[in-house]
């Protein structure tokens, strides 16, 4: 296929896909429990999580790795995405035993006896999708539009995306917003979205829909990754790179680099919105804390970590990262934020290019001591 | 060939030790953020879960294993409670947990406990409207806090109060029962302050004033306080959270309001917040929970001193110097306590079992008086009301004995 650059690529692919599509599945669903091989429910949950966390970093890295554009912001496309789904799940949370009414708790807290019309249309699990993607592009897109038509550029970019999630997270926090002398219920507020029973007619916490939706975001995730790696091979995929490489140039030369990096922003963020809708109810709920700039910078450290401006570090950052904060807060809870910390800062300091770079890092010193090696036998063997 | 034999030998033997060790020990998750926005709060619970568990199993532990605690880090993220909470119940199997604070956190992993048909004690004041079948509340409901203390002010002859909270559900839910009950008390709507906001329909859906959360800038709201109190007859109901409390009273007392012109009540400070928080400002002003350190009874001596004593040589991690205990701290003990007295009532870990039991009725004399579960996964405990001290601690005005736990109090004061 034209979209990868060697056989060994390709070949590394259809392994991954084999893998993640049939295999874990298969270890879940068919292996007997207490069976070594057998991939527990618990797993199978929490590596869909961290597969939906490798597209937002692989969206990230699209915009910052290939583009040069630093986005604060992609953990709040993320979450639209991720409310988006995440609303049309509430409201099919069944009749409330206590109160009689089928409408999120929340909205019953605080009086509310119907549903917003601004609410009903995401009872429609396709518009919710759809709007999942819709949504953050639409953010994108107008948010792009004025910084990137004002030549908004390098660290004044990224520090106005995060200023952008900051203060959506604000009103996400936010109850009731008052408008035009009319209050309006928001999003659930602190406590956010969550106990969610049903998805697509079936029940959320069944072992089908857990497979079926690990097997979505692995297609997910194979699909950006195919789409990726045949834009870069496109001419388009080669001003993309330019303008990271010298935007001024590709100006100079006739393109509209604007455009190009609008394109380019509102694609990232409707594939982070895609990673969010699959993310919420693999983990049960969404709150504005999702929202918070710290999050947004988690995925730029995944995409740092594992190697910016490669195709498959994003993936291995966000994975390793999520895989040591899991069994850290579990093994050493007192202690876990150093040691990740420390993680971070060796990283920085001795891989410029991430742990995909490691290997090529290594080549030189290992070529070195093979050819010390070779050279001290040579001797012993002139003296034999 | 022969220190082979030896060397396997050694590892069955040092095998069949470890789970000779195992079988004698019963899991249990301690699910708190140890790092984040909330360690400040949930450390100290971690702290008297792990003192709770060494005095337990010191004296024998239950049913005769000792309980060997999980300890996990919930991060102040919640996504990252719903995963601990699924891995306490999945890879450890721990028989029940103990924790959360935020209702958020609580919400994330209610679904998780049913799932695997958990149990969890929650020991922190929460605005109720929620009962699952995995979790038990060992915390205060509204009226085991608001309402005591609006009973209080009543008595005390105060006839206007104005509601004032962080804009999050425990502080909407609380001013809304409150709305309702006090009218049903005969308290004029004009004589509630702090604003009320309705819907299209003229339905009152929110009552009082919100602020964010950490809200520093008080200016405005204090100088409405100060002419809704012009008459001497108002008091302010506080449901502020956290470090915005130190701007509010601040300006509070800049604005020369004391605490006999109008006296706040406050349900969020107790006394390990004033660990914290500079007191200088709040003394005099009210605070009400179902447990004081100041509280007087043989008792309650004891448990302060065991932990102080515990705290010494407490291990790694844990802050030693200045500590105090306060109600959520109590309340964790006390569920531990009443999780033990299940478990040897119906004489295994079962968590149905164990439910069984404890939505039958069981007592246990903790440090703030009788506590007695109750069929709705609730408590009947003590309610006290306290002043606050220049040194952070309370002293106790007047106590509620018995107060039934009830989750569902919206639309029930007519």
């Amino acid at each position: 296929m034209k979209a990868f650059e060697s056989n060994l690529e390709y070949k590394a692919f259809l392994t991954i896909a084999v893998v993640l599509v049939f295999c874990i599945p298969i270890l879940n669903a068919v292996v007997p429990e207490g069976s070594f091989l057998h991939v527990s429910s618990f797993q199978l949950s929490l590596w869909g999580k961290y597969i939906t966390y490798a597209v937002l970093a692989m969206s990230l890295n699209f915009l910052w790795g290939y583009t040069g554009l630093l986005c604060l912001c992609q953990s709040l496309f993320f979450a639209l995405g991720a409310y988006a789904f995440g609303m049309y799940l509430m409201l099919h949370v069944g009749v409330d035993s206590v109160y009689n009414t089928a409408l999120p708790d929340f909205m019953d807290f605080q009086g509310y006896t119907e549903l917003p019309v601004y609410w009903a249309p995401f009872e429609n699990g396709g518009f919710a999708l759809l709007a999942a993607m819709i949504v953050p592009g639409m953010v994108a897109f107008i948010f792009g539009y004025l910084a990137f038509s004002s030549r908004i550029k390098g660290v004044y970019f990224s520090i106005l995306t995060q200023a952008l999630t900051y203060a959506l997270m604000l009103l996400f926090f936010k109850n009731n917003l008052e408008l035009f002398g009319q209050s309006f219920i928001l999003f659930g507020g602190n406590n956010g979205l969550t106990d969610f029973k049903e998805i697509f007619g079936s029940k959320v916490d069944a072992q089908s829909t857990q497979i079926a939706l690990f097997v979505a975001s692995s297609v997910l995730m194979l699909g950006v990754y195919l789409l990726i790696a045949w834009l870069l091979t496109t001419k388009f995929g080669k001003v993309q790179q330019a303008i990271r490489d010298s935007e001024n140039r590709v100006r100079f030369s006739g393109y509209s680099t604007t455009s190009y990096k609008l394109l380019i922003f509102v694609g990232s963020a409707m594939i982070a919105g895609m990673a969010g809708a699959l993310y919420v109810p693999q983990v049960g709920g969404i709150n504005a804390n999702e929202m918070t700039p710290a999050k947004s910078l988690d995925v730029v450290v995944w995409v740092a970590l594992g190697g910016r401006g490669t195709k498959f570090g994003p993936i291995l950052g966000a994975i390793v990262v999520s895989m040591i904060k899991s069994y850290t807060t579990r093994a050493y809870p007192d202690s876990w934020l150093i040691i990740l910390g420390l993680i971070f800062v060796l990283v920085v300091l001795f891989m410029p290019n991430g742990l995909i770079g490691l290997p090529d890092q290594l080549k030189p010193v290992f070529e070195r001591f093979r050819k010390r090696s070779i050279a001290k036998g040579d001797v012993t063997e002139n003296r034999a | 060939m022969n220190l082979f034999r030896k060397l396997t030998g050694a590892i069955a033997l040092l095998a069949s030790i470890a789970t000779l060790g195992a079988a004698e020990t019963v899991k249990v998750g301690v699910l708190h953020s140890l790092s984040g926005t909330m360690a400040i709060s949930e450390t100290s619970l971690r702290d008297i879960l792990l003192f709770t568990f060494d005095e337990i199993n010191a004296n024998g532990g239950v049913l005769g294993k000792k309980i060997e605690p999980v300890v996990v880090d919930g991060a102040s993220d919640w996504p990252t409670f719903a995963e601990k909470a699924e891995q306490l119940l999945a890879q450890d199997k721990v028989a029940a947990t103990f924790g959360c604070w935020t209702s958020v956190s609580r919400k994330f992993v209610l679904p998780v406990y049913e799932k695997y048909n958990g149990l969890l004690f929650y020991p922190v004041q929460y605005e109720g409207e929620e009962m699952s079948p995995n979790i038990f509340y060992t915390a205060e409901a509204v009226n085991q806090q608001a309402i005591p203390a609006v009973d209080y002010l009543l008595k005390e002859g105060y006839k206007k109060f104005y509601l004032i909270g962080t804009d999050y559900v425990y502080p909407q839910t609380t001013n809304l029962v409150l709305f309702e009950y006090l009218q049903s008390k005969g308290i004029p709507v004009e004589n509630i302050g702090g604003g009320l906001r309705k819907d299209a329909s003229g339905q009152v859906i929110s009552a009082g004033k919100y602020t964010p959360f950490s809200h520093s800038d008080y200016q405005q709201i204090v100088a409405e306080i100060k002419a809704f109190a012009a008459s001497g007859d108002a008091c302010v109901i506080n449901t502020v959270n956290g470090d915005s409390n130190v701007s509010l009273f601040k300006e509070i007392a800049a604005s020369g309001l004391t605490a006999d012109d109008c006296p706040i009540v406050s349900y969020s400070l107790s006394e390990d917040e004033f660990r914290s928080l500079p007191t200088k400002d709040l003394v005099g002003h009210l605070g009400c929970w179902t447990y004081f350190q100041s509280l007087d009874t043989p008792a309650n001596k004891k448990f302060v001193k065991n932990f102080m004593t515990w705290l010494k040589t407490a291990p790694a991690g844990v802050q030693r110097e200045g500590r105090v205990t306060c109600s959520p701290m109590v309340l964790s003990y006390n569920g531990v306590y009443l999780w033990k007295a299940a478990v040897e009532k119906a004489g295994t870990f079962d968590v149905d079992k164990v439910l069984a039991e404890l939505r039958k009725g069981i007592s246990f004399d903790g440090p703030g008086g009788t506590v007695t579960s109750q069929e709705n996964h609730h408590l009947t405990k003590n309610v006290y009301i306290g002043e606050t001290l220049e040194d952070g601690q309370f002293e106790i005005l007047e106590s509620f004995d018995n107060v039934y736990g009830e989750p569902f109090l919206k639309g029930t004061f007519k």
